[in-house]
């Protein structure tokens, strides 16, 4: 099956795909995909998407304030920090390294805000924090997202962006897809509604627990989506992949995902998904 | 022993494999193939026995014992049908009121292009999720190799056992050396720094019980397992918390509060 994409960011693990992606601080960015150099302020006003249709990879902080309602994010366990629990060579350079790289003290923002003025509980995690690598940390504040949202009878959006498990954690972040999978389907159970929307990239540990267990998926456009890394894939097989594998379309044309959403129609289209399940 | 020495041991071919402990623990194995949806996994054999006179539910990964064999067990490594499957007969057992226990061993899910076409990672989350939130006793058995979410996604049990010898990671200490220290041969530091030996998980409360290795594979080894085995699952038995308990269980990793 032929799919045409015209771009696809890289995943690769610790790395912030091509060169020129946003960090924090920088003023210009030129597209990994038509090498188009824009300001960011001309692209913060366009949702971070370029005239070419590549959707950047934007921060969690960004990202809430672009969707909820003005002034409505109330965010929860910003306490909540990864500590080393297994005492892993090079983890604290590392978080060092994410905590400038990302200006986040975790890979996820958590908490409640309303849209179109219906409440929700939400979680969105940050590629520039180790590359939304899932820790004990992480993994504690997607639960209790979930937990809060069972108590205050909510429902829950959360944007997924991750390599997957954080290994710098050993067991301990393999443990985090079991206990989010359990309160997924904990809330899932009381009748609420869970949208995940997979955001470039989602992959590993992440989209094989919590990402991909929404009610409703949504994907948006050109992100990475998958379990095994492309190159993993490719030393297996021998062969290499197409240019559209592991893309949004890709996961959407087998069956995956519910809609590929622009980030400039999420907004709306989160609205209605939400006004569906709470009446009008 | 180093933890990189006890990884190549869980990788042994000489260990026995899933359908050993089948044939020497359970009695009456009726195997039940195929996900009802796509195709049957070579990797996952699952069906019905007798644990002495309880009726159970097994699910366990299979290596294979000769490479014909290994081939059309892709090594271990199941496809999204594996986890299908698994999660047809998770199901199957919660209506008839039947205690699942799976027998792991693998180094992961199946890398490729066609398990991704499949949706692998919708598969391994559906399964984490079916098997963390079933209603009946669940015991899963690490007997080799548990790699990552194609582990976990049968292990989301009330109890982990684990054998003295087998690993539990959350990436293969080859992955882990050649992302990290870019060196695939740093995979015995990388070993020893994932903390993946079974005396590790017994210390973080991943699994609750070593199985010593003595004895591997003799009679009395198959006996002594299977009637702690039965010990545990009767003491499950008629229980109504026993998903509560077990979401329990994974929601203290990394608890805050
Ligand atoms: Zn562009």
């Amino acid at each position: 099956m032929a799919i045409n994409f015209p771009y696809r960011p890289k995943n690769e693990l610790e790395r912030h795909g091509r060169g020129g992606e946003p960090r924090h601080g920088e003023k210009e960015l030129t597209c990994p995909n038509c090498h188009r150099t824009l300001s960011e302020s001309i692209l913060e006003n366009n949702y971070y998407i370029c005239s070419c249709g590549y959707h950047y990879r934007i921060g969690a902080r960004t990202r809430i304030e672009m969707i909820v309602d003005p002034g409505s994010f109330e965010e929860m366990s910003e306490s909540i920090k990864p500590n080393d629990p297994i005492s892993f060579p090079g983890y604290g350079e590392k978080l060092e390294k994410a905590r400038r790289e990302s200006g986040e003290e975790e890979a996820v923002v958590t908490g409640k805000a309303t849209i179109g003025g219906i409440e929700v509980m939400l979680f969105a995690m940050d590629p520039f924090f180790m590359m939304g690598s899932l820790g004990s940390a992480t993994g504690e504040k997607i639960t209790l997202v979930f937990e809060r949202a069972i108590e205050e009878h909510l429902p829950v959006i959360g944007w997924s962006s991750s390599g997957g498990a954080r290994m710098q954690e050993g067991l301990l972040s393999l443990m985090q897809m079991a206990k989010t999978s359990g309160a997924v389907k904990r809330h899932s159970e009381e009748r609420l509604l869970y949208i995940s929307v997979l955001t470039d990239p989602t992959t590993g540990g992440v989209s094989a627990s919590y990402a991909m267990e929404g009610d409703v998926i949504l994907a948006e456009p050109g992100a990475t989506i998958g379990f095994a890394g492309k190159r993993v894939v490719e030393a297996m097989t021998k062969e290499k992949t197409d240019r559209s594998f592991q893309t949004s379309r890709f996961v959407f044309e087998h069956g995956f995902v519910d809609s590929i959403v622009e980030r400039s129609d999420e907004r709306r289209i989160l609205y209605e998904l939400l006004s569906f399940h709470t009446g009008r | 022993m180093t933890s990189y020495e006890k990884v190549k041991a869980a990788r042994s071919e000489s260990r026995p494999g899933a359908l050993d402990y089948i044939s020497n623990i359970f009695s009456s194995f009726i195997e039940f193939h195929g996900d009802r949806k796509f195709g049957d996994d070579g990797a996952i054999v699952g069906g019905l026995a007798y644990l002495g006179d309880i009726p159970v539910t097994l699910i366990g990964i299979e290596r294979g014992k000769n490479t014909l064999e290994r081939i059309s067990r892709s090594f271990g490594s199941p496809n999204p049908e594996g986890y299908r499957k698994a999660v047809r007969l998770m199901r199957e057992a919660e209506k008839f009121s039947r205690p699942v226990i799976t027998i792991v061993d693998t180094s992961g899910a199946y890398c490729g292009v066609g398990a991704e076409e499949r949706g692998q990672s919708e598969a391994i989350a559906e399964s984490i999720t079916t098997m963390i939130g079933l209603s009946v006793p669940t015991l899963a058995l690490l007997i080799g190799e548990g790699g990552s979410g194609g582990a976990l996604a049968l292990m989301a049990a009330s109890e982990v056992w684990m054998l003295e010898n087998s690993v539990y990671s959350v990436i293969s200490p080859e992955g882990c050396a050649s992302i990290l220290f870019k060196d695939a041969k740093e995979a015995s530091k990388a070993a020893e720094n994932l903390k993946l030996t079974a005396e590790d998980a017994l210390e973080f409360g991943v699994a609750e019980k070593i199985i010593p290795e003595d004895n591997l594979g003799s009679p009395e080894f198959y006996s002594s397992l299977k009637s702690m085995m039965e010990g545990k699952i009767r003491s499950m038995m008629g229980r109504d918390d026993l998903a509560y308990e077990r979401y329990l269980r994974f929601r203290k990793f990394g608890e805050s509060r």
